[in-house]
């Protein structure tokens, strides 16, 4: 048996300093929005001619006046990924950069993707996205209070909010973009997180009803152990198919993956370090239990 | 727990191989297929052009208070009631009546009967708020006002969209409403959508219109731009002729100039209207409006009673064909926006797809690997499972006919990583039971009962997120959420149904063989 809860009260101290860091980043460094919720237009290019490289792409976008463009590669040497932030859904506004590039480098690229996204369309997709995942975590907050006592309801959710806010503070920090995908990613961390909360604390449930005369502190520490391997099968098989995803399944999946992985390392985390020690600080014992029961 | 009747085995195989034999059919042709169902690909993975489309009905709004302006006027004028400053400002009607009429002309405006209030029993909703202080009169379009212009805009403008997306032939487009002012094009396998975003972009409305000098016209007049932008003329407000009046328009090549030109030909109506129009009107220029710009203004040198016509101006073979692609298809009510586009070009789909199932494979061989390494023979059987899992999954999207996306490629790929959850939750459990249960079958059974409530619990989280995801999600994350949530469904049944017989044909086999897992 593996002590867990010795380390209760330093992780959780870690714990608290990456969330403080990360609201902090999310604050003052913000959030690399994509063109999904900033709004803009989105060239994925690809090149036939070895001459095209991001300095003599840059050079030229720099001459059409299309404000503040952002040029990378992407994924190989002949794929380039543009952004454009000026906001002209005008329906001739590709055609017009199309030419402008042909004018200037050649004719020997394709456009693979386009994405022009109008400033109310993104707004709204982002609204949507935050009431996405409020909405998710208000109905894992329910669905848990439905099924545990309250304790256990604020210890998931705090869990929860844990992963995303590091998540979210990790995605600032190395400036990665913020796109659908992953309000995509981040829902399903939500789900994850608590799947992986839940079995722990169905377990210190049924030990609750069992042993009268364990403290909470020993016994979320058995519950840990007892349910431990599966923790550990379960986030390995879900982390192989993530990086399987990761490395096989193109770059519009990148990001997307990354999150998951992300979020499944700190969800397994928390539904240990996090939302055991709250059953421990709000003293749940027996009584608690019995309460539900009899009600 | 452990026993499966005979009927039960039965029942369970034929729903496996029934899904097995969808799943197969996918990669079949679909003309000799038994089953016609197929998954859509998402414009993410076939290549494809989604646009979203929003009506301004702006114009309409106004249009709307200008023609009520003018039945007010004669109301007014018929009852024979003074009335002051009748005008539109801030998208309001104001007058004012002497006091003495005030109640008159409110009951004018409230009459349910009334041509003001057509749709009165309907909504019980008057077309305008009014506003009455003392004698001054201010309407408003009503809450059921703007959604009546909203609507019926809408319902006209997704027509005409549909009349010229079917013109331009492309392959199985799809035009849906959204909300009550905007409209979702997609279209598969369209690369390039430049030219469908340019018909889409003109509202092609044509009028035909005599040029004046005087500005005392007794219509009024319109200073109006050429196409070429450089020049311009003073046109009558009156319409000769408007789009609706014809019946056809073609591009073709006038032999004796050897231009391009767009020839039309008119509705009964029309031709009559033409006909006085251009006999009254001869050595007068007639102005062709589109858009309100000028795109030609010749002179007339002949009475045309035949209804045929022609449109000259400086028209390539493309740009005749397209107006009179936009001619035959009729005007939109009102100008449309492009405010969302995204396009996907057909190689990145194939390569998408090619990426998606490279990932999957591997996924799939690296979870199987790990889960017979961990559990050996009843790894076996939770790969089986799993395997069995993807077959009810790509089955079920199949007959349901959804849409795969690439985030859906990635839900499948995360299904296969959380599907052997609950079977390693189960036998996790067994594990444990094992420990003080010497009687496999016993132990095997608690472990399934017991391990039921966390199982439960673990997929049912996950399903709220997937809900809450399609709900809000749009697109290609709907696609993940959907295969997501039946993801959790033939998750369960494969685990309760296929791994629990599977592990219970082995088990009361070896049951005395001491320890099984």
């Amino acid at each position: 048996m593996i002590n867990f809860n010795k380390f209760y009260k330093s992780f959780n101290i870690i714990s608290i300093v990456l969330v403080i860091f990360s609201i902090l980043l999310l604050f003052f460094k913000g959030l690399n929005f994509g063109v999904d919720f900033k709004g803009g237009t989105l060239i994925e290019l690809r090149a036939s001619d070895n001459k095209i490289n991001v300095t003599s792409l840059r050079d030229t976008f720099i001459n059409m006046n299309l404000g503040d463009v952002n040029i990378k590669k992407f994924g190989n040497e002949k794929d380039f990924l543009i952004k454009i932030e000026k906001k002209d859904t005008s329906a001739n506004a590709i055609e017009i950069i199309k030419k402008d590039l042909t004018k200037a480098i050649g004719s020997s690229f394709t456009f693979r993707r386009v994405e022009n996204v109008g400033p109310k369309v993104s707004s709204e997709l982002l609204k949507s996205g935050i009431i996405a995942i409020a909405l998710s975590l208000a109905a894992m907050l329910f669905y848990i209070w439905i099924r545990f006592e309250w304790q256990f309801s604020l210890g998931a959710i705090l869990a929860l909010f844990h992963d995303v806010v590091i998540t979210m503070g990790l995605f600032s920090l190395f400036n990665l973009e913020i796109n659908l995908s992953i309000v995509a990613a981040v829902l399903t961390i939500v789900g994850y997180s608590m799947n992986d909360t839940v079995v722990i604390y169905d377990r210190v449930r049924e030990n609750l009803r069992k042993f009268s005369d364990i403290k909470i502190y020993e016994l979320t520490n058995i519950s840990i152990n007892e349910t431990l391997s599966r923790t550990i099968i379960t986030s390995v098989t879900t982390l192989l198919a993530l990086i399987s995803i990761y490395l096989f399944g193109g770059e519009i999946l990148k990001g997307f993956s990354l999150a998951m992985i992300m979020g499944v390392v700190f969800g397994t985390y928390s539904s240990i370090y996090i939302a055991n020690p709250i059953l421990v600080k709000l003293r749940v014992s027996q009584k608690t239990i019995l309460k539900e029961d009899i009600d | 727990m452990l026993y499966f009747s005979k009927l039960r085995i039965t029942f369970v195989s034929l729903i496996t191989l029934f899904f097995i034999f969808i799943t197969l059919t996918n990669f079949q042709s679909s003309e000799n297929s038994f089953i016609s169902q197929k998954i859509n690909l998402g414009l993410d993975l076939q290549g494809g052009s989604y646009l979203l489309l929003e009506i301004d009905n702006g114009p309409v709004e106004i249009q709307k208070l200008q023609n009520t302006t003018t039945f007010i006027r004669n109301f007014l004028k018929k009852k024979k009631i003074v009335f002051n400053d009748l005008r539109i400002q801030n998208k309001k009607i104001i007058f004012s009546v002497p006091t003495n009429k005030v109640d008159l002309v409110e009951n004018f405006f409230l009459d349910k009967e009334s041509e003001l209030n057509p749709y009165y029993n309907q909504y019980k909703s008057h077309q305008f708020d009014l506003i009455i202080d003392e004698d001054k009169f201010e309407l408003t379009l009503s809450k059921y006002g703007l959604i009546e212009i909203k609507t019926s805009s809408q319902d006209q403008a997704i027509e005409i969209v549909r009349r010229r997306v079917d013109e331009v032939g492309t392959n199985e487009p799809n035009i849906l409403k959204r909300g009550n002012n905007r409209i979702l094009v997609e279209l598969p396998g369209l690369d390039d959508p430049m030219r469908i975003k340019s018909l889409l972009g003109k509202t092609a409305n044509l009028t035909f219109r005599f040029v004046t000098q005087n500005d005392n016209d007794n219509f009024g007049v319109d200073l109006l731009k050429f196409e070429d932008g450089l020049n311009e003329a003073m046109v009558s407000k009156r319409i000769i002729l408007n789009g609706d009046n014809l019946l056809d328009a073609q591009p073709q090549m006038n032999n004796q100039t050897n231009e391009t030109v767009v020839s039309f030909t008119l509705d009964r109506v029309g031709a009559k209207r033409f006909g006085k129009a251009t006999s009254t009107g001869i050595g007068k220029q007639l102005a062709i409006v589109l858009d309100g710009k000028i795109v030609s203004a010749p002179v007339v040198r002949d009475t045309i009673a035949s209804g045929n016509g022609q449109i000259s101006g400086d028209f390539t073979f493309q740009s005749a064909t397209d107006l009179a692609l936009l001619l035959r298809s009729g005007a939109l009510p009102a100008p449309l926006n492009i405010i969302e586009e995204r396009t996907v070009g057909p190689d990145l789909g194939q390569d998408s797809i090619n990426a998606g199932v490279i990932a999957l494979l591997i996924g799939f061989l690296l979870v199987i690997a790990f889960m017979f390494f961990k559990y050996k023979i009843f790894g076996l059987i939770a790969n089986v499972t799993l395997l069995i899992n993807l077959f009810f999954l790509v089955g079920i999207l199949t007959l349901f006919e959804a849409t795969l996306t690439l985030p859906g490629i990635a839900g499948i790929i995360l299904t296969v990583g959380m599907a052997v959850d609950a079977n390693v939750l189960i036998f996790e459990r067994i594990k444990e039971e094992c420990k003080n249960e010497k009687n496999n079958i016993i132990a095997f059974d608690a472990g399934y009962i017991k391990s039921k409530t966390a199982i439960l619990d673990a997929n049912i989280t996950t399903l709220i997120a997937a809900i809450i995801l399609f709900f809000m999600g749009s697109g290609p994350i709907k696609g993940f959420s959907v295969t997501l949530a039946v993801g959790i469904f033939t998750t369960l049944f494969s685990v309760y149904f296929i791994a629990r017989m599977l592990t219970s044909v082995y088990v009361l086999r070896n049951k005395d063989k001491g320890k099984l897992i």
